[in-house]
């Protein structure tokens, strides 16, 4: 049995190692929960790289239904190419296509699929796949076909809790929620993605960064990525890193609302 | 099995079914405990708890039980006996070179000594870091550095992870299940296609129509999508007699506002009866406030409202001038003139009490409560109730 243990520009907390390995000897979907930018959906892309499988990704949208990512039947070009008389229309397969599941059904080696965002869709989204996520499988109505997997794909959910997710999908998943990364984490992150920084530099940037996140009226708390982004803005202006904690230069790559940039400015005046 | 343990979970109020737990069960018989209780922990919390608001109450439960357990005897005979199983296996499959030297009893002791040595305090079993290369539980299947690879240690400091509860935070008690009332205003719906957008649908009696005039050849025809024309006012009761229902009333409150599909919502908030002004936030100070006139000048006669509040007030707060609770904001009309304004303007309006039905005519405040009910259709704030409401909101 492969094992996850993490890939070079990822920095997985044991516990995530714990929860993608237990998901995958169990066989079963892999739900992630956690603020924005802690990572979620690069987990599945480091996962897919450390095992060296193919990464197939699902973007769900407030639109998707769940039979889209099974297949879709194209009535229309069948019609058309019966009245022009192109292709062979009574090989109805050729007009069956494929969703993102069924691509990672039919497989011929196994998969990571990231079902990213699931929250966004309709509440009764995650029931409609209950019985495709448990038994893998799925039936093509036209063809009188199913279609199953060939080698069970690692299935990779993400939340962002917009929505609560139904008892009977929760109760078939694997659960594991993120925490948004403690300061040496960061710091091993922030190593991750710039090699060796300034260690001045980061010390300065990781004490305003939390600094911010804790000020009470923040509503849009930076992130991870935001962190990652300010740090080199302040690398390539290259800031006068004893001013960094105080003067926060380049506020806008941290906090995105004017509201936020001025709630972190009072504060600082106070100080 | 130490079945105990999923009882104690139920009685903790985490909802853990019989399948999760046969599910942790065939975990563990698959040895996936890694013969440690750190791991054990993470592996009944990844199974059987599915939302970070649940950690809290898990930590705690996972304490309880495990809280008296000093040493490696005292593990639940069960519990053991897959950590033991588990180690006699790796012994001789996968263990690393160096560590097969030992036999299970030599283990065992060290195991004990190990245990000894970790009377203190660690963080968040971080301490083991470094550790992790020198003992010989620490199999390094999960983690390639040898993190976190402590023996017995693991269940001492995940009984410490465990008291530490640091999920504390996550913990919201009125988070209970709002999914329900979700589903119930996901009835509230009125779908009409007037509305300004691309014609996006498949329109299939107006495509067979033109096919057919087109000597069957296919046209199709497309049709704007039909939107959800609903819109709602909310007015909610804050404060006083309601505190006691704010967990019910939160509960709606977010129902209401992830319901996505609804054209329009807006939030007001009144304590015990609406007079001149409407409150913008449920903490009722003076000024945070619009006038009841401009809602009726600005919302159309065309949203729904709803409004939630118990109804039982003195009557005079209903029927006389002045009789508003608040002091400073004399009321020139009585506050029954002002409901019956709202039943006027609004085509639609119910009125949901988290008082049960059964008890309107006895709990303190009948009086008010079935002067309010003379003017709105009452319901009691109850999934049931709220569905009957809805159905009242949409029929005519």
């Amino acid at each position: 049995m492969k094992k996850f243990r993490g890939s070079s520009d990822y920095v997985a907390s044991q516990e995530l190692m714990n929860a993608v390995n237990v998901a995958i000897q169990l066989q079963k979907p892999l739900l992630i929960k956690g603020e924005p930018g802690t990572g979620k959906t690069m987990l599945a892309q480091s996962i897919a790289e450390s095992m060296d499988m193919p990464l197939i990704i699902w973007s769900i949208k407030s639109t998707t239904k769940a039979h889209e990512g099974l297949y879709m039947y194209d009535t229309v070009q069948r019609l058309y190419d019966s009245q022009f008389g192109e292709g062979d229309v009574s090989d109805i397969k050729q007009y069956i296509k494929l969703g993102k599941l069924g691509e990672a059904f039919t497989s011929d080696e196994q998969v990571v699929l990231l079902i990213d965002e699931i929250d966004k869709a309709d509440l009764e989204f995650p029931n409609d796949l209950l019985w495709e996520l448990d038994r893998m499988e799925f039936f093509i109505n036209e063809t009188k076909e199913t279609i199953k997997t060939k080698h069970r794909p690692i299935v990779i959910i993400t939340s962002n809790a917009e929505k609560e997710l139904p008892d009977a999908f929760l109760r078939r998943c694997i659960f594991h929620y993120i925490e948004f990364p403690t300061e040496d984490k960061m710091r091993e992150i922030i190593k991750v993605h710039f090699g060796n920084v300034d260690k001045k530099l980061v010390d300065e940037a990781l004490k305003a960064f939390y600094d911010i996140r804790h000020m009470r009226d923040i509503q849009k708390k930076p992130s991870t990525s935001e962190l990652l982004d300010w740090i080199q803005a302040l690398q390539i202006a290259g800031c006068d890193v004893k001013k960094i904690a105080d003067e926060i230069p380049y506020m806008g790559v941290l906090l995105k609302k004017n509201q936020d940039i001025e709630t972190a400015q009072a504060y600082r005046f106070r100080r | 099995m130490f079945i105990e343990f999923f009882n104690l979970l139920r009685l903790h109020g985490l909802k853990v079914s019989l399948d999760e737990w046969l599910v942790l069960m065939d975990a563990l018989d698959r040895g996936m405990a890694e013969n440690s209780l750190m791991e054990f922990y993470y592996l009944c919390r990844n199974i059987l708890i599915k939302s970070e608001t649940d950690y809290d109450k898990f930590d705690m439960a996972f304490a309880e039980y495990f809280k008296g357990i000093e040493s490696v005897d005292e593990i639940p005979e069960e519990l053991k006996q897959w950590l033991s199983q588990d180690e006699l296996e790796r012994m001789i499959d996968d263990m690393p070179e160096w560590a097969k030297e030992y036999d299970l009893d030599t283990l065992r002791q060290m195991f004990k000594e190990r245990l000894e040595e970790q009377n203190e305090k660690h963080d968040g079993g971080n301490y083991w870091v470094g550790t992790g290369g020198t003992s010989p539980f620490g199999h390094g299947g999960y983690n390639p550095a040898g993190i976190r690879v402590g023996g017995t240690g693991r269940h001492q400091s995940a009984i410490q992870i465990a008291g530490e509860r640091n999920f504390r935070d996550f913990r919201q008690d009125n988070e209970l299940d709002t999914r329900q009332f979700q589903m119930a205003f996901r009835k509230l719906r009125q779908f009409s296609s007037r509305v300004d957008t691309a014609k996006t649908e498949l329109d299939i009696d107006a495509t067979i129509d033109a096919t057919c005039d087109n000597a069957g050849l296919l046209k199709l025809v497309y049709e704007k999508p039909r939107k959800n024309t609903v819109k709602l006012l909310l007015l909610m009761d804050s404060d006083g007699s309601m505190r006691s229902y704010s967990r019910l009333c939160s509960q709606l409150f977010q129902a209401v506002n992830q319901s996505t599909h609804l054209k329009d919502l807006k939030i007001y908030y009144f304590h015990n009866c609406i007079y001149d002004y409407l409150y913008t936030d449920p903490y009722i100070i003076d000024g945070r406030w619009i006038e009841t006139d401009w809602v009726f000048r600005n919302l159309g006669s065309d949203y729904k409202v709803i409004i939630v509040g118990d109804a039982a007030m003195s009557s005079y707060e209903l029927t006389a001038r002045g009789g508003n609770i608040n002091w400073y904001a004399w009321n020139n009309e009585p506050g029954i003139n002002w409901l019956k304004k709202f039943s006027r303007f609004y085509h639609k309006v119910i009125w949901l009490n988290p008082i049960k039905e059964s008890r309107w005519n006895h709990a303190w405040g009948a009086r008010t409560i079935n002067m309010v009910r003379e003017v709105f259709p009452m319901y009691e704030l109850t999934l049931d109730g709220l569905d009957k409401g809805i159905h009242k909101l949409l029929t005519n």
